[in-house]
């Protein structure tokens, strides 16, 4: 019985294709704008969670412009801020441009920077050689890691590997090269905006730095949290250190957790896929009414066929499951068809935009759910109006 | 009497029209025998669409008893009627009610679907009946490639699907030229001559006078036999 209802179903269906297409109209709309507004959203959220992710969760950026008695934090300060609970390392950065000699060449506008051996702890971030260790630091060894445009520039086509350089008339021997995937992209497109590198950049243990530039104090840091999830705690606590050190003068300092900054972009992002599937909805709502009308015009055409099956035998209730299929499946093909839209448009879009497609299953889900949802709930009333036709009335209605 | 399919006693209908309430059938008694042809006369206006409703069961009277097949129908609830028409009934309309839409084969199938059976007993039986009214060649037609009388066959065809007990038949020729309702009427009598019983209704005393029997209709009172006029 329930497959000669379906059959019948697809029968009338199928005999009015145009008129099928257009009421199915507003569920496409609403399901495929559901589908791309959830997967663009989603896809572009996780892309920059990743690329958040891979600067450094756990990692809290400091950076000082200090006060008119103290430019920046002096060792005893960075001393203190190590010895905080749940700090698991420290690094101070000291950045600058310098010409750089090598092997008779002679490199403009290299980008120095002064690091600590926590910088390296991250195990990418070296592709040849070896990382700066906590004995370099300790000896201000002069030893240097350069990345791949300082090789180009300096030793085209030679292992780098114990070669020297100079810079500011001291030797540094390089002992590791970065790999091209050091992950450090954002870092040095910034830094490039900046009005930075453009040749490359060699990195030094950070107190030979400071003592080739002639100051004694660091304006940037990095510190790399044990557990993030008590990074409130902890930021708390080098906040009172930075205060301590700077009198307590306000501007100081600036604390840069991305934790933090992840966290609020994920609420905003929900906040706005939530918003956007909201508007969506009211496209399938809208979908849901111009299937009801259909459902209803076509109970009042169908006003003598109702009344023929009735008489041929067809209960009531039977009478309104057909014309509940009927809606149900109209706004399924509606669904269908929105989905497909749907993704064709999120892939366009993720090429378009140069982002991953990821297919979102919850949005697909969602939007199946919503369809056949409105399907039941608009093809009730008319069902139930199908159901209820007087059998006489219905036959003598032609 | 063991033979009397259908007995009605003091059968009325009345509707409510506002504040007047108009009394449609007065007090209808009627017996109709296994394998009878029993036409109903009568002008339009005198009640026999209501006394045909009620006799399909499409209808309930407002009192009197019904007795179908030795079933008391007069008080069942729609599901039930339903059951009814669709196993007692087999009916036959004026303008023969085929959907347009399913071709001759599916809509003699229609209420085998509604009686529950299967597909493969369905096709079979349907295919039957439409030989039956000598329509093997048109199965697959649909019903605007069909004439009037071949349309009107289909429509027989689909009312004796069920083996029904009684075929009720409402102006069967009313829209079908001479020919064609005098082929129509001859199939009836074939069909009568095997044992249907058949009710039909008609204003048309000279249809009327295809059936064994006639019984007249007036302002809701029924009257035995054929009147003087004619």
């Amino acid at each position: 019985m329930l497959k000669e209802s379906l059959r019948m179903s697809w029968q009338n269906i199928k005999s009015n294709k145009m008129r099928t297409f257009l009421t199915t109209l507003g569920i496409i709309i609403g399901v495929a704008a559901i589908i791309t507004l959830i997967t663009t959203v989603e896809g572009a959220t996780n892309e920059i969670t990743s690329q958040f992710t891979e600067l450094g969760a756990g990692k809290v950026s400091i950076s000082v412009s200090g006060t008119a008695l103290k430019r920046g934090l002096s060792d005893e300060d960075i001393q203190r801020i190590s010895e905080v609970d749940n700090i698991m390392g420290v690094d101070p950065t000291v950045s600058y441009t310098q010409h750089v000699a090598g092997d008779g060449t002679l490199c403009e506008d290299v980008t120095i920077e002064g690091r600590s051996a926590a910088y390296f702890s991250d195990s990418d971030l070296i592709g040849m050689g070896r990382p700066l260790t906590l004995m370099d630091m300790d000896r201000n060894s002069r030893v240097c890691v350069i990345d791949s445009d300082l090789h180009e520039h300096l030793f085209p086509n030679e292992d780098p590997i114990g070669k020297e350089i100079v810079i500011s008339g001291l030797t540094f021997r390089i002992v590791g090269m970065l790999s091209d995937a050091s992950g450090d992209d954002v870092m040095n497109a910034m830094s490039a905006m900046m009005g930075g590198n453009t040749n490359g950049k060699a990195i030094i243990p950070y107190q030979t730095a400071l003592r080739l530039t002639q100051s004694n104090s660091v304006t940037s840091l990095t510190l790399y949290l044990k557990d993030t999830d008590l990074s409130d705690e902890t930021i708390s606590d080098v906040e009172s250190v930075l205060n301590a050190a700077f009198n307590y003068r306000d501007n100081a300092y600036r604390v840069i957790n991305l934790d933090s900054l992840l966290d609020t972009m994920n609420t905003m992002t929900g906040m706005m896929t939530t918003m956007l599937a909201g508007i969506a909805s009211i496209a399938l709502l809208v979908g849901g009414i111009g299937i009801m009308n259909m459902m209803l015009v076509s109970v009042s055409e169908r006003t003598m066929e109702i009344g023929l099956r009735k008489a041929l035998g067809a209960k009531p209730s039977l009478i309104q499951t057909q014309f509940l299929i009927e809606s149900v499946m109209l706004s399924l093909i509606g669904g269908v068809v929105g989905i497909a839209i749907g993704i064709l448009l999120s892939v366009l879009i993720a090429g378009w935009i140069g982002m991953e497609f990821t297919l979102s299953t919850s949005a697909i889900t969602l939007a199946f759910t919503f369809s056949a949802t409105v399907g039941i709930l608009f093809g009730w009333a008319p069902a139930r109006k199908a159901s209820r036709l007087n059998p006489i009335d219905a036959l003598r209605s032609m | 009497m063991s033979n009397v399919i259908l007995s009605m006693r003091g059968i009325t209908k009345q509707y409510q029209m506002g504040e007047e309430t108009q009394t449609v059938l007065r007090g209808i008694d009627l017996d109709v025998k296994q394998g009878e042809f029993v036409a109903v006369l009568g002008p339009s206006g005198s009640g026999k669409s209501t006394l045909m409703n009620i006799i399909g069961c499409l209808d309930t009277p407002t009192s009197g008893s019904y007795i179908l097949h030795g079933r008391d129908v007069s008080s069942l609830d729609e599901d039930d009627l339903a059951n009814v028409r669709n196993k007692e009934i087999g009916f036959i309309f004026q303008s023969f009610q085929l959907l347009q839409r399913q071709d001759a084969l599916q809509n003699v199938e229609l209420p085998l679907i509604y009686s529950g059976m299967h597909t493969h007993d369905r096709t079979a039986r349907a295919k039957q009946m439409l030989e039956r009214v000598g329509l093997s060649d048109k199965l697959h037609h649909f019903p605007n490639q069909l004439s009037g009388g071949q349309q009107q066959r289909v429509a027989i065809a689909r009312a004796l699907a069920n083996n029904p007990t009684i075929l009720l038949a409402d102006e069967p020729t009313g829209a079908l030229d001479q020919k064609t309702g005098k082929q129509v009427m001859s199939l009836f009598h074939d069909l009568n001559e095997e044992g249907n019983t058949i009710i039909m209704i008609t204003h048309d005393i000279g249809i009327a006078r295809h059936a064994k029997r006639i019984v007249r209709i007036l302002d809701g009172n029924l009257t035995e036999g054929v009147a003087e006029d004619a």
